[in-house]
């Protein structure tokens, strides 16, 4: 298996994160009456966005590994 | 009840993520031909992607959707599908079944059936195999055109034609050709996507303590003791003391015993996830490790019915009621998306519940092709005609397995839980299967006419009890009672579904051991090398140290089970 899962992974869940976390911050408070006051898309989009960037890390580390050894 | 908005942002995951899946599948086809030189070809893969490939199998629409209602139709007990079921099970098979999984040279199970026994007993199997992939993927369509209809309130029957047609073109476009690594992807969106949900939901109760106050009058409004919906163990002295209507032998034999150890054992499109491994260790180790996970689950799928019970008890009108009166469970979890999550992060659990769904049908409806081309079609129907026919043969019965499917998915609107009609499935298919699998595995002297004479007995067993008795509250038909008489009301669906395992099981195991102390043995001890306990190599750990080894693994997984099941007592 030639693809390192890791790196699509990383780099749906950087874009995800990347995503809300923009999101978050331009959106009013208006939405999230629901989710009790809570700006969810800003701290969970920086949840996403730590987790995708740790992955493609991992990822884009195993591939320096690779390339050295070949 | 609340329709779903969504914002542009909301759409836009979903096109990535769909984006991603093709792409991933376009990669991999350069190096993959099909699922089956992924299979022999692989062998490859690191145990970390075995290992959540093996959960992340079994994590679809079923397991996110049918805990969230059973969570709420039945409160805390519902954790005995994990702690009771799915990890002791999973114990088992990574220290006994993986051994000869591994080792033997079965890749399915129809195919270990023809090696061990006969034709016949395959044949059967393989007809009920596809029948069990039908009611599977028909659930997943449910729930997806549930979804939906709730999303963009259209009509049920409108959602059900328009989940088939995605499904269609979902599988043509080949997006299963990279199965094992969009689970792995789904695995991470389902569990990303939905812990904020379980966060808000928990903080807005006012955490453990809170919920379990508020599920104290869920409790008393049913008529049960106030802890029914919050423990595991303490109400099962009596089948009427608690919501599943079961009390704990029926809970450990038909859910613990014949129910769980016959779906992780016998069902291979989580078993082949852990012969992926690289090595017999690894695979055996996948199943163990899984389950330190797997334990933590209830949190994520079983807590939000929970909560959505809780406040719809307590606030009012959460979920919305069935036909019958009785709230359509269901809806649980999509609810509370709904109900918590703002646009944007509602995109994300919206994605995870719609990736789930569509692989879950995808999976199946392609399981029923192949079952139904090579096992039955080629095999008896019309052997020996040239490739390109069963090829033509393979797609039409994927668009007859999606019409089946639509069937099934409108039997499933007759339940307000889904986890209720799957493990009704359960028990006609996998519940003699196990019994069978058992004794194969186990009994050299099982004869071909044995497990043949004995699946048969044990599925009409199944039938006979189905038949002939109740859940409460149901008209006969679909949910049993259909031969005439009814013997027994059950007080649940799910204490039916338990029982009608326990004698399918019983049924099968007995009359397989009869018959086959009266027939022949046709199999020498040389062709069951391999395929029964007794006659294949021993494995030993020694080489590895003792913390390494799987049975060490075994004892702490069960160790940390035993404390969970205290704890939630």
């Amino acid at each position: 298996m030639k693809l390192d899962l890791r790196l699509p992974i990383g780099l749906m869940f950087t874009i995800f994160g990347a995503m809300l976390t923009v999101f978050g911050l331009v959106s009013g408070d208006a939405i999230y009456g629901r989710s009790l006051g809570i700006n969810v898309n800003l701290w969970w989009g920086l949840v996403l966005l730590a987790f995708g960037l740790v992955m493609l890390g991992f990822a884009i580390r195993a591939g320096r590994k690779q390339d050295s050894k070949a | 009840m609340q329709h779903i908005q969504l914002g542009a942002i909301d759409y836009a995951i979903l096109i990535i993520y769909f984006a991603f899946v093709l792409g991933i599948g376009w990669v991999l086809r350069r190096n993959v031909r099909s699922s089956e030189d992924f299979f022999l070809s692989g062998r490859s893969i690191p145990t970390w992607i075995a290992g959540l490939a093996f959960l992340s199998a079994n994590l679809g629409a079923q397991e996110v959707i049918g805990m969230g209602a059973s969570g709420a139709k039945y409160g805390m007990m519902t954790s005995h599908f994990y702690w009771v079921g799915a990890i002791p099970a999973m114990v088992f098979v990574g220290i006994f079944m993986m051994p000869f999984y591994y080792g033997s040279r079965a890749r399915s199970v129809p195919e270990y059936l023809k090696l061990r026994f006969d034709e016949k007993t395959r044949g059967f199997n393989a007809i009920t195999f596809a029948v069990m992939t039908v009611f599977s993927s028909g659930i997943s369509m449910y729930a997806l055109a549930k979804l939906l209809e709730l999303v963009l309130g259209w009509s049920f029957h409108t959602s059900v034609v328009l989940s088939a047609l995605i499904v269609l073109a979902y599988i043509f476009l080949g997006g299963l050709t990279s199965a094992i690594y969009n689970e792995v992807l789904q695995f991470f969106l389902i569990v990303l996507g939905f812990l904020p949900l379980v966060l808000l939901g928990l903080k807005d109760v006012g955490g453990w303590a809170g919920l379990t106050t508020k599920l104290e009058t869920v409790a008393t409004n049913a008529g049960y003791s106030a802890g029914a919906w919050s423990h595991s163990w303490r109400h099962l002295e009596a089948a009427s003391a608690n919501p599943m209507g079961v009390e704990w032998f029926g809970m450990a034999m038909g859910l613990g015993f014949v129910l769980s150890f016959g779906y992780w054992c016998t069902d291979f499109l989580v078993v082949q996830r852990a012969m992926a491994a690289h090595s017999m260790t690894a695979a055996r180790r996948t199943p163990l490790l899984a389950a330190i996970p797997k334990m933590l689950f209830p949190a994520l799928v079983i807590l939000p019915g929970m909560i959505a019970i809780a406040l719809h008890t307590t606030r009012g009108g959460l979920l919305p009621l069935g036909a019958d009166g009785t709230p359509n469970y269901n809806l649980a979890v999509p609810v509370m998306l709904a109900h918590y999550l703002p646009t944007g992060l509602l995109g994300l659990g919206l994605t995870a519940l719609m990736a789930s769904f569509m692989s879950g049908m995808a999976g199946n409806v392609t399981a029923f092709n192949t079952v139904w081309t090579y096992d039955i079609y080629q095999s008896y129907i019309k052997p020996g005609q040239s490739d390109g026919h069963y090829l033509k043969v393979g797609h039409a019965a994927t668009v007859f397995g999606i019409l089946l499917s639509v069937a099934a998915a409108y039997a499933t609107t007759r339940f307000n839980n889904i986890m209720d009609m799957l493990q009704l499935v359960f028990a006609f298919v996998n519940a003699p299967l196990f019994a069978t699998f058992l004794l194969g595995m186990f009994w050299r002297r099982t004869t071909g006419h044995g497990a043949f004479f004995g699946l048969l007995t044990g599925t009409m067993a199944a039938a006979l009890h189905h038949g002939l008795v109740l859940p409460h509250g149901a008209v006969a038909g679909l949910k049993g009672g259909f031969l005439g008489a009814v013997l027994h009301t059950y007080p649940s669906e799910m204490a039916q579904n338990f029982w009608t395992a326990i004698y399918a099981w019983s049924a099968c195991f007995a009359a397989t051991i009869v018959i086959s102390l009266f027939t022949r043995r046709k199999k020498s001890d040389d062709e069951l090398k391999g395929l029964v306990y007794a006659l294949t190599p021993r494995l030993t750990d020694h080489e590895l140290a003792w913390y390494k080894r799987p049975a060490t693994l075994g004892v702490v997984v069960l160790g940390l089970t035993l404390v969970l099941n205290v704890i939630f007592w």
